[in-house]
């Protein structure tokens, strides 16, 4: 006997929806660990999550085809990113990991505070993004 | 320039994030990782130069200052495993180059493999005690994924044991971490050192000091904690098996000198003398027993690991000059002549298609120079005179003696006739004898696996010929690493 495809188009609706709010709040997160509660730890965490309902509402084959990244690869890029903001340090004589920061100004935000911390955390959240999804999508497609 | 020792620890990371990116091209991920190890050979010998002329560096990451922010330090010891470190991670690499399989290389074979060395050399040049605790989980992380790469039944059952093992170990770690820092209220290891000095180690701070050993002794195979190791080093192919005899158990030993010479050093009568030597014979003599009863390659060599640990907890127990200059030495000893053991076991493995002893014989015939090799450096490891493994067991036994601990050394003496018997078991076994593999084996050329494995042989046989120089140099990282008072200004900078 065939199996029934049941029809979720609630859950379809609906995840289209919730997904880019956690997408936008995973950002928010992100952005917001310097002065508050976040980072990019918890950011890439929630952006994981996001993608992972994704997979929930709809096949493997077309998430696959939306979001056509290399989740392991990501993984790679990030820690690049991480030693990298370490590294630039160096270039100009300073110890590993030294860190910058300015204040800039922005046409709508204002006066805003730009740190060499953020492409570190940038890179912390690759990893955690990658990792997870290379973990969840690995044991999901493990009877293949 | 400061930021010269934090190489050996971004480069391996920087190529291994590298190489994540492109798993699938067999021949760029071996020419990448070749060049990278051959360049991390010479920079470690750079670095260990330019610490022997200028004494200790200190990099403080990030700019802030010592107890706040993290140090690495790198003194004389250090930069003599991290010299050691490099030579036996190409000496692998290339060796792993000929043996392993296309299917294991795929899945993240090289990556890992400098992620492994990522871990193991930020142990040896950090100088807080949270930040030794990441980099052991670097290493440790690692390894179980080498350990278990190519998934035979055999890896996954005896992986998961050593991963248990590791896992309780590394949260016994924070634990101790966690109470080391509620009696000091620091992290930093120049830092601690000079606290626990105020606190005049006693009470809560010797259990600390107990509890810190028992961690490091089940990561560095000390018994009653070694029962993981001889099977979990049987499973994976011999470059893998050979990078952990020779390294991982000695990343343990290194943390276990450097606690015990930096921090814990108030008490020698009671941790040293008493604790430390008394676990260090039971480690020898069980370690050695375990070896004489095995009828199989790499597992007697596995249980010689455990025993000849022992030798170098040995020398840090005596606690003289004369007996921690002997443990260095052994060290660099036992690293070098362990790895190319594991290595011949494996070439003999390529030779006969098996370990056991009982299936193979007459090698001595059809592959003389592999036999010879191994005859030197099993008898270099048995304490032979003109080796290197005599003039490392030498000082440990006479500082042994010196200070009237008779029994130690005796069972010291002892366990290096049951070393001699044992690897003299493998060679009249695998070597002598009728042959027993095919003639077609026979013929099989192992030239080049050889090569990899021909340096190591030659540096057991320089080490002995040139025992005196290399002798004032372990005498003098002895010297550094017994006066905590030049770590910790360094550190300090007071």
């Amino acid at each position: 006997m065939k199996q029934m495809r049941p029809n979720d188009m609630m859950l379809q609706v609906s995840m289209r929806l919730i997904t880019l709010i956690i997408f936008a709040f995973s950002f928010y997160l992100f952005l917001a660990g310097h002065n508050n509660p976040g980072g990019g730890f918890i950011g890439g965490l929630m952006t994981a999550s996001a993608i992972l309902v994704l997979y929930l509402a709809f096949d493997m084959k077309t998430i696959k085809k939306a979001i056509p990244f290399n989740f392991t690869t990501m993984i790679g890029v990030g820690l690049l990113f991480a030693v990298f903001t370490g590294v630039a340090s160096m270039l100009f004589g300073f110890p590993f990991l030294k860190h910058f920061f300015d204040y800039f100004q922005f046409p709508i935000f204002g006066e805003v505070e730009l740190t060499t911390a953020l492409p570190f955390d940038l890179g912390v959240y690759l990893v955690v993004v990658g990792a997870a999804l290379t973990i969840i999508l690995a044991i999901a497609e493990d009877d293949k | 320039m400061n930021n010269l020792i934090i190489l050996p620890i971004i480069i391996p990371f920087i190529i291994g994030a590298v190489l994540i990116i492109f798993p699938k091209h067999h021949r760029l991920q071996r020419v990448v990782s070749g060049f990278t190890a051959v360049g991390m050979l010479l920079l470690s010998i750079y670095l260990a130069i330019v610490v022997y002329q200028n004494g200790i560096i200190v990099l403080e990451a990030g700019n802030w200052s010592a107890p706040f922010g993290i140090v690495l330090v790198a003194d004389m010891f250090a930069t003599l495993m991290i010299l050691l470190t490099s030579l036996l991670s190409a000496a692998c690499l290339f060796f792993a180059f000929k043996t392993i399989t296309p299917q294991r290389e795929k899945f993240y074979f090289y990556p890992f493999y400098f992620f492994l060395l990522v871990g193991v050399n930020g142990a040896f040049l950090t100088g807080d005690i949270f930040n030794l605790f990441v980099f052991f989980e670097v290493m440790l992380l690692s390894s179980y994924a080498l350990i278990v790469n190519g998934g035979t039944k055999y890896q996954l059952r005896e992986s998961f044991k050593y991963v248990i093992i590791n896992v309780f170990a590394s949260a016994l770690f924070v634990v101790a971490v966690a109470w080391l820092y509620s009696v000091t209220g620091t992290l930093n290891m120049a830092h601690i050192s000079e606290r626990i000095a105020e606190l005049e180690q006693t009470g809560v701070v010797n259990v600390i000091a107990i509890m810190f050993f028992i961690v490091f002794a089940s990561k560095g195979a000390l018994f009653p904690l070694y029962f993981w190791l001889p099977k979990s080093y049987f499973g994976p192919p011999a470059a893998i098996a050979a990078l952990f005899g020779g390294l991982l158990t000695k990343v343990g030993i290194y943390a276990i000198i450097r606690v015990f010479t930096l921090v814990f050093y108030h008490e020698p009568s009671y941790t040293h003398k008493a604790v430390i030597v008394t676990i260090a014979g039971f480690t020898m003599l069980f370690g050695v027993l375990g070896a004489v009863s095995q009828f199989d390659f790499k597992r007697i060599l596995s249980y010689h690991i455990i025993s000849q640990v022992g030798y170098m907890v040995m020398g840090l127990g005596i606690f003289t000059p004369l007996a921690v200059a002997g443990a260095i030495y052994y060290i660099v000893h036992h690293m070098i002549v362990k790895t190319a053991l594991f290595l011949f076991a494996g070439a003999a493995e390529r030779v006969t298609g098996t370990t056991d002893l009982k299936k193979m014989g007459g090698l001595l015939k059809t592959h003389p120079v592999l036999s010879w090799l191994f005859f030197i450096s099993a008898i270099s490891l048995a304490g032979i005179p003109p080796f290197s493994g005599f003039f490392s067991k030498f000082p440990i036994i006479l500082a042994g003696f010196q200070e009237e601990q008779y029994i130690i050394s005796g069972v010291a003496l002892l366990v290096g006739l049951l070393t001699l018997f044992s690897m003299m078991k493998i060679f009249s076994y695998a070597f002598w004898g009728k042959q027993k593999h095919t003639n077609e084996q026979a013929k099989l050329p192992i030239g080049k696996l050889l090569l990899p494995i021909a340096p190591l042989v030659a540096l057991t046989i320089i080490l002995g010929i040139a025992a005196e120089p290399i002798f004032q140099y372990s005498l003098q990282v002895a010297e550094q690493i017994m006066d905590p008072s030049i770590y910790i200004e360094s550190v300090l900078k007071e």
